[in-house]
């Protein structure tokens, strides 16, 4: 179990092209986060749970659904590290697997008003949903 | 990974497998070759088989080279009929496998070989040293210097861009970890460089060019009009008084206060005469005023005064350029720009400096009331490696951010005091125990966490940080955020390498001959290091490299001769088509050309010749590569012993 | 001068306002937008992943599709997607190969074109001077904010918009038509994007502190390029009010054209 989940691990680096290795934990990343308030685990402690391959737990974390790749974290990052990259990774680790989308299409017109724009229900859909 | 020779390459096979190539008439291994032993068996093996000539299969000439001349000499050879077959650095330390060190170590031996049987003997040549040094830069660093090399009996000149001597540590309210006044302790130094007999100071002066080298260096120093004369002016300061223009930003006071177009920089200056800072000047701008020239008691104010140009020969040049900080407007997130409590550490040392712009009260810059809260951040711009900061730790900030705290905590007991760091480095002599005073008994808070933005939230700001420890985002009330910021080199560091052909890393540091052995001296002949222009460093560090400079220079003056490298180009002036292709790549300005009587396939005619001035050749090679026809050729690498190595390897 | 023009999804419908001024302003200002023929919503989020290669179609195809030259956005996400897999079609090879191949067209796409933003066009092909002599209506004594949001700075290595900490592009705008522009701590700061379905309440704290900010240095209205700021300051935030226009609406009441452009519609 824990061999595959630090593959996974390896997966979610690829993919994201971040080196995580860079990080030095100063947490500037958390700092700046304008969502964090509401993540239950912030984009530094991600970035070091992921360098410890714990990928089934940030695959339950709040924190994917909270983040909005603002970039704020990956401006202000002394390293050049990317959180945003790694959060995205994850999430797209999640919502590609069958059924694991996370917002219920059904119950979409009760949230969408007439002002909405587009680009709100697009964005959503691609960061959520698969 | 760096390890022992024989670990990867089969000495002893080396020596075998060249002992029977013609010529060779004794090979053998040692472990230790530039050992006592080692040179014992050298000169032995030299007078046993009458050798002519050496090859020595070991390190890199760069280590030994100078020992196995020296070990040759001594047994009657000419030192240049020496080689090095570097099979350190250039194999046993990249080859895992030691078959193939083997093969390759017996390769660069055979390479060698063909090399030392077209060596021939050289003699070094001698050039005289003046006795004079050079200092660039007044600041602590400059002025130990010169003041250790004039303590030793030599002629020093200190040239300073700004109008007084003193640099950095002149703007400091109080040094680590005593806490002396920073005045009280540079003053009597800066006092000291002024009266010695062997020192000259030329404030306002910047190097306009150098030619020459190492013992006979040629400077032009071009020295700023003053605007007013030096040997009058009594340093009233009635001038500075009367002076309508009044708008300048104080430089010594980062811009915490206004000067005059006619300033003293601060009160201690060196020397304690003012200039004209023309860009301000109503004179000079708009032809108006003349104010300072009527009242001046002295008649010491000169308006037509013109820079002047002074050359200067010196046997060494000591670089202490010092240092400048990062721009916290690069880091807009910490809101420099916009917000006036958000300031640099630079600036909180002339806030809480006695001779400061508040008289030493701890003031919010927005309203000039006192804070209830600071917020002290480390790291602005160090350890970042994005295009916006310096990847390395600036070494100085922990400590003196450490100080801040505990001064502020001392002398305001009331006022809140936190820093957000990265890490605490604190090596260093009673540092680590200065720092844990400022958190167990003046209280100061340390939280691990870097900050992510400043903002403004009702009067006051609001520092919005990480708690690393405890997971969390915190926001930290402050009435004042002090930046750490990085410690960058001075602007015109760069433009001095180039000027000296000292060389200089990716973030404008001096580089050292060698980062252990040889920290105070540029790979440069004759150019030392002292100070922050080599790489971050706090006084006491400072002082002593400063120290450092001055033994290595004094060690350079105190020789009426140098010997000069007789491994130089030279021309063959009848192959010489003139094309002068060598002087163009020259990168020591060593390559003329002169009309000269050549014979030519029998005919006598004159025509362009390259000419080397030996005494500028570094023997680098670049010219001889250029050439077209051959002619241009290396004493010691000529043509034909590199055409002989390559042969022997291919 | 006639220049390619990818409006974007929003812009047809709901951010009409944002496209219409802007056509409207160009014209009067001498250029012209051309929309390009086929284009493709650009998909509204980057694809960050290395490996998201269909997500990249979309905004591949509309930049091929402007063949060499400048092809100019207005919404902030469709500027943010267009300019970020641009780059990625010049710089990333693994990237550029996958999506070429399934673009399918006979010369490979590798970033030939340059992505504007219409402010840029405003800032460096007209000029805010140029602009400002321009001005009919100033708008004289009017404290307008300028909100960046995310996309327009962000990355700044890739966007190249302005200094990401420290913009000011807006702000010189602002001050060509003759308005005051005030700068405040949250302009760069996000408005909570598409939280608006999944979380209001998480948005609605955002816009708060944007607007909050935003009141506190005295501006008294605010401006966007992005037509979901523009909807989040709208609508979601909490507490809190404050007008909100889109640049262009701005630029044109300041050029005289909004009545004409009204009246017109």
């Amino acid at each position: 179990m824990q061999i595959r989940e630090m593959e996974e691990a390896a997966e979610v680096l690829r993919i994201s092209t971040v080196k995580a290795e860079n990080c030095m934990q100063c947490g500037k990343c958390s700092a700046a986060c304008p969502a964090g308030a509401r993540m239950d685990i912030l984009p530094h402690r991600f970035v070091w749970e992921l360098m410890n391959g714990r990928v089934s737990l940030l695959a339950k974390s709040g924190t994917l659904w909270q983040c909005l790749s603002c970039f704020a974290c990956s401006a202000r990052c002394p390293r050049g590290v990317d959180p945003a990259r790694l959060i995205e990774a994850v999430r797209l680790t999640v919502i590609r697997r069958q059924g694991a989308n996370s917002i219920n299409v059904d119950e979409l017109p009760q949230v969408i008003d007439e002002n909405m724009p587009q680009q709100a229900i697009v964005s959503a859909l691609r960061k959520y949903n698969k | 990974m760096r390890k022992h020779i024989a670990a990867t390459v089969d000495v002893a096979r080396v020596a075998e497998s060249v002992r029977s190539i013609p010529d060779v008439a004794f090979a053998t291994d040692y472990r230790y070759m530039c050992s006592e032993g080692g040179q014992t068996l050298l000169r032995q093996a030299v007078k046993e088989h009458g050798l002519s000539r050496i090859v020595v299969c070991a390190c890199s000439p760069r280590m030994h080279e100078a020992t196995f001349r020296k070990a040759a000499k001594a047994a009657g050879l000419n030192p240049y009929l020496v080689e090095i077959a570097n099979i350190r650095e250039h194999c046993s330390w990249v080859h895992k496998d030691k078959e193939v060190g083997t093969a390759k170590a017996i390769a660069l031996a055979k390479a060698a070989i063909a090399k030392v049987r077209l060596n021939t003997p050289l003699t070094a040549g001698e050039s005289p040293v003046v006795k004079r040094a050079l200092v660039i830069g007044g600041g602590i660093a400059g002025l130990q210097t010169a003041l250790d090399i004039a303590e030793a009996g030599y002629k020093v000149d200190i040239i300073e861009k700004s109008p007084s001597i003193g640099g950095k540590m002149a703007q400091l309210d109080k040094t680590f970890p005593t806490l002396d006044c920073s005045a009280c302790i540079l003053t009597p130094k800066m006092v000291d460089a002024a009266a010695h007999e062997n020192i000259t100071i030329h404030t306002y002066s910047e190097l306009e060019k150098v030619s020459g080298y190492v013992g006979q260096f040629e400077a032009v120093i071009r020295k700023k009009a003053r605007s007013v004369a030096v040997d009058r002016c009594s340093g009233c300061g009635l001038c500075m008084e009367k002076c309508p223009s009044k708008k300048a930003a104080s430089e010594f006071d980062e811009g915490l206060r206004t000067r005059s177009a006619i300033y003293i920089p601060f009160a201690q200056a060196i020397p304690n005469v003012p200039v004209i800072d023309r860009e301000q000047c109503l004179k000079f701008q708009a032809d108006k005023c003349g104010l300072c020239a009527k009242i001046c008691p002295a008649g010491a104010i000169e308006y037509g005064q013109e820079d002047e140009l002074i050359t200067n020969k010196y046997g060494a040049i000591v670089l202490a350029t010092g240092f400048t900080t990062i721009d916290p407007v690069r880091f807009g997130e910490f809101g420099y720009l916009h917000h006036k409590d958000v300031i640099t550490s630079l600036e909180f040392e002339r806030l809480t400096n006695a001779a400061g712009p508040t008289q030493g009260k701890l003031v919010k810059l927005s309203d000039g009331k006192k804070p209830k809260s600071i917020v002290f951040v480390s790291c602005v711009g160090s350890r970042d490696t994005t295009e916006r900061g310096k990847s390395y730790c600036s070494k100085i900030c922990c400590m003196y951010t450490a100080k801040h705290a505990l001064l502020v905590k001392e002398k305001y007991p009331d006022i809140a005091v936190k820093v957000f760091y990265i890490d605490v480095r604190t090596p260093g002599k009673g540092f680590d125990e200065f720092q844990r005073r400022a958190v167990e008994e003046y209280g100061v808070e340390y939280i691990k966490g870097m900050v992510g933005k400043v903002t403004e939230e009702g009067g006051g700001l609001a520092v919005h940080a990480s708690d690393v420890a405890a997971g969390t985002k915190i926001v930290a009330e402050a009435d004042l955020v002090v930046l750490a910021t990085a410690v960058t080199p001075s602007s015109d560091a760069r433009k001095l390498a180039s000027m000296l052909s000292a060389s200089i890393d990716t973030d404008d540091f001096y580089t050292e001959a060698h980062p252990k052995l040889r920290p105070v001296e540029s790979p440069t002949a004759g150019i030392f290091l002292s100070g922050v222009c080599q790489g971050p460093k706090d006084i006491p560090e400072t002082v002593a490299q400063a120290g450092a400079a001055a033994v290595k220079a004094i060690g350079l003056l105190s020789k009426d001769k140098l010997l000069t490298n007789p491994c130089v180009a030279h021309v063959n002036e009848t192959t010489c088509s003139g094309c002068l292709a060598c002087e163009k790549v020259c990168p020591y300005g060593a390559i003329t050309a002169d009309y000269k009587q050549v014979n030519s396939k029998g005919l006598k005619e004159r025509r362009l010749i390259a000419h080397v001035n030996e005494a500028l050749c570094q023997g680098c090679g670049a010219c001889s590569v250029a050439c077209p026809s051959g002619a241009m050729d290396l004493r010691g690498f000529s043509n034909k012993q590199i055409m002989a190595e390559v042969d022997a390897l291919c | 001068m006639v220049y390619n023009y990818y409006p974007g999804c929003t812009l047809s419908t709901k951010a009409k306002k944002l496209d219409i001024y802007a056509r409207a302003a160009a014209k009067a200002l001498g250029f012209e937008l051309a929309e390009l023929k086929e284009w493709q919503c650009c998909g509204a989020v980057y694809p960050l992943a290395q490996d998201a290669i269909g997500e990249r179609l979309a905004a591949a195809r509309s930049l091929a599709a402007a063949e060499d030259g400048k092809l100019v956005t207005l919404c902030s996400a469709c500027h943010h997607v267009l300019k970020r897999v641009n780059a990625d079609m010049a710089a990333n090879g693994e990237i550029c190969a996958k999506v070429n191949a399934y673009l399918g067209e006979e010369e490979t796409y590798h970033g030939q074109t340059e992505v504007w933003h219409y402010l840029e066009i405003l800032k460096r092909e007209i000029g805010f001077d140029e602009i400002a002599r321009r001005v009919k209506n100033p708008l004289t004594g009017r404290k307008i904010g300028a909100y960046y949001g995310c996309l327009l700075l962000r990355p700044a290595g890739v966007m190249q918009f302005d200094d990401a900490e420290n913009p000011g592009i807006l702000e010189d705008f602002i001050a060509a038509l003759g308005a005051t522009p005030i700068i405040y701590d949250y302009r760069n700061e996000c408005c909570g994007g598409y939280l608006t379905l999944t979380d209001k309440q998480a948005t609605g704290e955002m816009v708060g502190r944007v607007i909050a900010s935003a009141r506190q240095k005295g501006v008294a209205e605010l401006i966007t390029a992005c037509p979901l700021c523009s909807y989040n300051l709208e609508v979601n935030a909490l507490g809190t009010e404050m007008p909100v226009h889109y640049f262009t609406e701005l630029l044109a009441e300041a050029l005289g054209l909004k009545e004409e452009e009204t009246a017109c519609r």
